[in-house]
């Protein structure tokens, strides 16, 4: 099962994550859901490079050649940039609905409808 | 010189539009005019380098760039062992065609805006967000790799919403834009899921590479239906289309037109991964015939919830989901009959180039529509059709320009959107007669919708809080004028556009093989 | 140059707008031919140019405009049914939004592995 442990991880945070989406009504946690379903995505990017037995893919003085994927990791950071560019974002909206709407609580949140 | 142009047009495709966005705040602490300047040249630079690049690309066939190579043609590294690692951007006659659209909308919507968007402040941000989104939806239907296409699409999703967010307006825009954004990320974060699925199966995030590669294994599915589902989101089509309204209606009117051009962008992602990834290894009848009943979905609920709307925006955004449905509906028809060869000689291939030619013809049309909206809108000052009337006495120019834009919607001879509709019409109805009743009662709905508009804003009496109205100014009207102009002459000369845009652009969508050469095996 | 005014053919037939634009121009020259021989001996301001209500007074310039909301009254209560279901789903919650598109995603992963 050991092998297939991060696959099973990712899964879990990612429906915790879609579940607090859903269900939660405060924007903040509605956030926090974004934030567990993008750190799922970067578990998974990542666990995809695993190759067995491999070592960090630096080459310098390195004790083999035998190395896990590099590009995965190049992608997860690319993510986690988007990941705080999206929060950082998405926090302000909530600044600003509280400014102007003085809640954040998204069933008071819907003047646009129908 | 010519020859570095040419070599070098896809990387200053997206280069121009980026250097212009970061030092736009600089040069705009000179004076407003100079900003406006500056995002006018820029602008004019990228049209110029994308009608130049499409001219290459119609005339000589796909073209590659290889980003970091020696030699911008040098796709696979000698000592890779045929496996393209660089990103590179492939351009061929279908993403040639977006291209042209995007600049073509983008260069009237900023002449528009120059002197729409004048009264606004902290027009620096505004700039520099406007050419991000350009830098975006080049960057999206150019290139040829999947996780260059997921970078580009957060930086189009990131900054759409920082611009749908604009005018705050006591906290509607931001609601607007903060739906809006909530949606795009969780979706492209699903998109990322699908591409980590495809890295992991086949150890490569080229497109052609994949393609090569790809059997349609479970997971293989399972990552096909995660990316559907996640650009049909991002382009409108119901039951996913509820941020839709909301956006389009609140962003400032020349942001909505581009809005449009970004949701056309990602149709063209969608169609992209399904028929150059998977091409004829996809069950082509049952991802055909989801696409066909999204498209009807989206026609249907589109122009029924558009009819009692009071916002005309809003109204005209319900128009714009209908008419993606319509683009979805050819498309799908195209899909459906994939693998047959003698049903794609038939209708399949006129299918595709009716909902391709469709696209062009709704960005120009629904642009021309959202940029009289803001005109309106910039004269009196509300978007609210129970308070209009009467326009048509002050507004003559502005009322010309809705009259083609509604017309153009509604499918009525002799502008563009008859002849895409013609098309998806006699195609759709070889393939099942019930789709395309189906699409000619909505066109039918559509021109009703449009007529009450047109009476609402400018027919009846001149209306005493009117009486100072007066015609909307030269710059906009030049800015609408580009857009009417291309929608009757793509009206009046529909087959020399077919033939030389649309027909290369469908044939290079369904053609995997070619795709794959021009990356793998003719560099 | 001829193939700049050809027509456009669908796969099952053929659309020139051109002759379109033809015949409309035709027509519209006849409909010119009939407007002339019409009435033209009226004198503007008097009563002879102002609407004919039946005898009533005419009402205000801003009452006489049928706003946008009554314009298409009928239908909307016939298909009431239609639209007393359709208008409600949007709600304006982002919750269900996001509820909507994973159920869409999920409903079609089942749809294309059964299938395949």
């Amino acid at each position: 099962m050991f092998w297939n442990l991060p696959f099973i991880a990712v899964a879990t945070l990612s429906l915790i994550g879609l579940a607090t989406v859903v269900t939660k009504k405060n924007l903040i946690k509605i956030f926090l859901g974004i934030n567990i379903f993008e750190a799922a995505v970067n578990l998974f990017l990542i666990s995809l490079g695993y190759r067995e037995g491999g070592i960090a893919p630096i080459f310098t003085s390195a004790p083999s050649t035998d190395m896990v994927m590099a590009t995965p990791q190049a992608l997860t950071l690319t993510s986690i940039v988007i990941g705080v560019a999206t929060s950082a974002l998405l926090l302000s909206f909530a600044v600003i609905i509280w400014k102007k709407y003085g809640t954040i609580d998204t069933d008071q949140i819907r003047r646009l409808r129908e | 010189m010519n020859g570095f142009l040419m070599t070098n047009a896809p990387a200053l495709l997206i280069m121009l539009p980026l250097i212009g966005a970061f030092a736009t705040p600089f040069i705009g602490r000179v004076s407003p005019r100079v900003r406006s300047a500056w995002v006018l040249l820029i602008m004019t630079l990228t049209t110029l380098t994308a009608l130049l690049l499409a001219s290459d690309v119609f005339l000589n066939g796909t073209q590659i760039y290889v980003f970091g190579a020696a030699n911008p043609d040098l796709a696979i590294p000698l000592d890779s062992g045929g496996i393209p690692i660089r990103i590179i951007f492939t351009v061929d006659a279908m993403s040639a065609l977006m291209q042209v659209i995007g600049a073509i909308t983008g260069f009237a919507v900023l002449l528009y805006s120059i002197s729409a968007d004048r009264i606004h402040s902290g027009l620096e941000s505004f700039y520099t967000l406007f050419l991000l989104m350009i830098a975006g939806i080049m960057g999206m239907v150019s290139t040829g790799d999947l996780f260059n296409f997921f970078v580009f699409l957060e930086i189009l999703s990131i900054s759409s919403a920082g611009l749908i967010a604009y005018r705050i307006d006591g906290g509607l825009a931001v609601e607007a834009a903060l739906k809006y954004f909530i949606l795009s990320t969780i979706g492209a974060m699903v998109i990322l899921i699908g591409i980590g699925i495809y890295y992991g199966e086949y150890n490569a995030l080229n497109i052609a590479m994949i393609a090569s590669r790809m059997q349609f294994t479970l997971l293989d599915q399972i990552a096909l239906v995660l990316i559907i589902a996640a650009l049909a989101m991002k382009c409108g089509s119901v039951p996913m289309h509820f941020w839709t309204p909301d956006a389009y209606s609140m962003a400032p009117s020349s942001i909505t037109a581009m809005l449009v051009v970004a949701s056309q962008a990602s149709l063209y992602g969608l169609f992209r991964v399904v028929f150059t990834l998977y091409n004829v290894t996809l069950n082509a009848m049952t991802v055909g015939w989801i696409i066909i009943i999204l498209g009807v979905l989206s026609m249907v609920v589109g122009v029924t919830m558009a009819i009692p709307q009071k916002n005309v925006k809003r109204l005209m955004a319900y128009h714009a989901i209908s008419q993606t449905g319509y683009m979805l509906l050819g498309v799908g028809v195209g899909l459906a009959v994939l693998g047959n060869q003698p049903l794609m000689e038939s209708f399949g291939y006129i299918a595709m180039e009716g909902g391709i030619f469709h696209i062009i013809n709704h960005a120009m049309y629904k642009g021309l529509l959202f940029l009289t909206a803001g005109a309106i809108f910039f004269r009196i000052g509300t978007y609210n059709l129970n308070k209009m009337g009467g326009l048509g006495h002050s507004m003559k120019y502005t009322m010309i320009f809705f009259i083609i834009g509604a017309l153009a919607i509604a499918g009525i001879p002799p502008f563009n959107g008859f002849a895409s509709k013609l098309m998806i019409y006699e195609s759709v109805f070889a393939f099942n007669p019930v789709l395309a009743v189906i699409a000619m009662v909505v066109s039918i709905l559509t021109l009703a919708s449009f007529v009450k508009v047109f009476h609402s804003i400018f027919m009846g009496p001149k209306l005493p809080e009117y009486e100072t109205v007066q015609e909307a100014p030269v710059p906009m009207l030049i800015g609408m004028g580009v857009l009417a102009a291309i929608v009757i002459l793509f009206g009046l000369f529909p087959q020399p556009v077919v033939d030389g845009l649309i027909a290369p652009a469908a044939h290079a969508l369904a053609d995997q093989s070619g795709y794959i050469a021009a990356v793998l095996g003719g560099a | 140059m001829m193939d700049l005014f050809a027509s456009l053919s669908t796969g099952t037939g053929y659309w020139n707008p051109l002759a379109w634009l033809l015949a409309t121009v035709v027509a519209a020259v006849i409909v010119y031919l009939i407007w002339r021989r019409g009435e033209s001996g009226y004198k503007k301001g008097t009563i002879q140019t102002t609407p004919f209500i039946s005898g009533n007074p005419e009402p205000d310039k801003g009452m006489v405009h049928i706003r946008a909301s009554n314009l298409y009254w009928g239908y909307l209560d016939a298909l009431k049914g239609y639209y007393d279901f359709i208008v409600p789903a949007h709600t304006g919650i982002v919750n269900d939004y996001v509820l909507w598109y994973l159920g869409v995603t999920a409903a079609l992963i089942i749809v294309v592995v059964v299938f395949v």
